[in-house]
């Protein structure tokens, strides 16, 4: 059982008129078990979230809290926060040439795992994990997302999420410029992690149609940097209906 | 003292042809002697001589540099001659094209031979630099016979100021694995010109390796005497805080159906740390038939690190196989190291990452498994030293 705690976060990024902040105190708790979904309008700040929590260097926390399990999340560095449980799924993963999967693949599980993963149960454990997801096995010897498609990139994130096993991941718009059939791949990929065990599920997006593939518990709308509605699946609903259009105004400053 | 043209000899005639005053129009139009003097004093200006700092070269171009030490060069697995200046085989690889070479070439005693027959097991040549403070000059010939199928090292270490001539020729249908290390001490400077001449149907398989040293320049011109010719050079660099590492290649196709592939391969870490790669291809008139490429990658690990890169094909006929060039500087970034620590990876284990996938590809060709350890160790080391 693990719980990911966020207090009154307050969150900036650097541009070039100075500080800007985009986080104004969010207040959010995910436990495992749980999958909550963070729905919101462009630019409302859900990146900038999942970001201040992977610990990118370019989002600077000015207040408020992170902790996980009650641990100081913002005390640790960017790799720590992955070896503590934490995993980000990036809307934008990015690529790193010279690099082949396998490699990247089993030093990430060696870091994660305190030790590196058996080699006849890895690489089974890979083939079986990549063949989940429809990756075709030449993927392996690559370069870490060098060349493939958005589609093919959003493949290997959730692969990462699957051989990784973290205690909360957080998924940032996993589902942006997926095709249908990639879609249901990805997100049955969630579920077999969220079932898998005791699993919290952050899931970020701007559209509901993958709520048709991933049942949120918890339904909370984004909007002006912070949690203005929370609710169950029907908020998305109404989401799907109606738009943003109330929360926007709601979050709007005055 | 300034060389006087006219006052030279028939051969050094038009000696100042192409040492600056006009940009060459070809790469083969290059002056070459081995008299230091028909060599002007290069001010750092010119075309070969743009890219290094001359101050670092503590005298080996302009005339300055006592050569006061000497570097012992031992071979260790076959016999080595030491032959006199007069020895008739000398110079058969090459002429020096710049004023270190021609410099080294006036300057030294006895060059060492070695006579590679049959197919011995790898031999090892190490070359001694001459000592902190001391300045030397060598000459070392690597030679095949007929159909011989060896494999050399050639690792330059230890502390001073080094001007050499390497001259590799390879007897017809002989096929020669050459592995270059420069694993020098950190004051050392070395300027090394190669010149290797690819006989008929011969193949060379070179490895050029620069980690250590101050400044380390090498120079490698690849001529083939008959059709069939194949030259394969690789290299690896890794240049550190305020390290100057410069690999300059000219392969002169001037016969028809010879092959050449060059692919340089450089990291820099630090303030200061300097690669240079220029890479010359010469496709002459009657090189029909030749099949060339040309590859630099150059990987900056940190800010305030350079790396230039030219490569430069000339083609003088229509009737090849084939010819390219290609030449990419990347930096290793944030966002990399980002997402490589978003999955639990350590930073220096991100780096080295980074770093030996990058390697990986040339490495993986040096077939002598305790030598290719040794190598990715000391590439691994240099990430230590200088990681932040």
């Amino acid at each position: 059982m693990s719980t990911l705690e966020i207090k009154d976060l307050h969150v900036s990024v650097a541009t070039e008129d100075g500080p800007k902040e985009i986080l104004k105190g969010v207040d959010l708790t995910v436990a495992s078990g749980q999958t909550h979904a963070i729905m919101g309008p462009n630019g409302s700040g859900k990146s900038t979230l999942a970001y201040a929590i992977a610990g990118h260097p370019k989002y600077e926390v000015t207040s408020g809290s992170i902790t996980l399990d009650g641990e100081d999340v913002l005390a640790m560095s960017v790799d720590e926060r992955a070896r503590a449980g934490l995993f980000l799924a990036m809307q934008y993963p990015v690529e790193v040439p010279g690099v082949s999967m396998a490699n990247f693949l089993r030093s990430a599980a060696t870091a994660v795992r305190g030790e590196a993963p058996k080699l006849r149960t890895w690489v089974k454990e890979v083939k079986t994990a990549m063949a989940d997801l429809g990756i075709d096995p030449s993927f392996a010897d690559r370069s870490v997302n060098e060349g493939f498609s958005g589609g093919e990139k959003k493949r290997h994130e959730v692969l990462q999420l699957a051989l990784l096993k973290p205690k909360i991941a957080v998924l940032d718009e996993t589902d942006s410029g997926l095709d249908v059939d990639a879609l249901r791949v990805v997100s049955e990929g969630v579920n077999r992690y969220r079932e898998s065990g005791d699993a919290g599920v952050l899931l970020i997006t701007h559209y509901t149609r993958i709520l048709n593939h991933i049942r949120p518990d918890v339904v909370h709308v984004f909007a002006g940097g912070r949690v203005v509605e929370s609710g169950g699946p029907e908020l998305a609903e109404e989401l799907e209906k109606h738009g943003y259009v109330r929360f926007t105004q709601a979050g709007a400053p005055a | 003292m300034t060389a006087d043209v006219a006052g030279l000899a028939p051969e050094l005639a038009g000696a100042k042809k192409g040492q600056g005053d006009r940009p060459l129009a070809s790469a083969g139009e290059r002056f070459t002697s081995y008299d230091v003097e028909a060599f002007e004093v290069p001010g750092g200006r010119e075309e070969i001589w743009r890219f290094t700092p001359m101050r670092r070269l503590r005298g080996l171009h302009d005339g300055t540099a006592a050569f006061d030490g000497t570097a012992v060069v031992a071979v260790e697995g076959a016999a080595a001659e030491t032959v006199g200046r007069d020895d008739p085989r000398i110079g058969e690889g090459g002429v020096p094209a710049d004023r270190v070479a021609a410099a080294a070439w006036s300057a030294f005693d006895t060059a060492t031979v070695l006579t590679l027959d049959g197919t011995p097991e790898p031999v090892t040549v190490t070359v001694q630099g001459p000592g902190e403070g001391r300045c030397a000059a060598a000459h070392l010939q690597v030679r095949t016979t007929p159909h011989t199928q060896a494999t050399v090292v050639v690792t330059y270490s230890g502390s001073g100021t080094l001007a050499d001539n390497l001259e590799i020729v390879l007897a017809d249908a002989s096929q020669l694995t050459l592995i270059v290390t420069d694993e020098w001490a950190d004051d050392a400077v070395h300027v090394g010109a190669q010149h290797i001449s690819v006989g008929r149907d011969a193949a060379l398989r070179g490895v050029a390796v620069a980690l250590g040293g101050d400044l380390v320049r090498n120079s490698s011109t690849v001529q083939y005497r008959g059709p069939g010719g194949d030259a394969e050079l690789l290299g690896l660099g890794f240049a550190d805080a305020g390290q100057h590492l410069e690999q300059r290649l000219l392969v002169d196709h001037a016969v028809p159906h010879c092959r050449s592939n060059v692919h340089y391969k450089n990291a820099l870490q630090g303030d200061g740390a300097h690669t240079v790669w220029i890479g010359d291809v010469l496709i002459r008139a009657a090189a029909e038939g030749t099949d060339t490429f040309e590859l630099n990658r150059n990987l900056v690990l940190t800010p305030k690190a350079r790396a230039d890169s030219v490569p430069n094909l000339e083609i003088e006929t229509g009737e090849i196989a084939g010819a390219g060039h290609a030449s990419a500087t990347g930096r290793f970034d944030d966002e990399q190291l980002f997402y490589l620590q978003s999955r639990g990876i350590p930073e220096d284990v991100a780096r080295r990452l980074v770093v030996r996938g990058f390697f990986g590809e040339i490495l993986s060709k040096i077939t002598l498994p305790e030598l290719r350890e040794r190598l990715e160790q000391a590439v691994e080391a240099e990430l230590a030293v200088t990681g932040a």
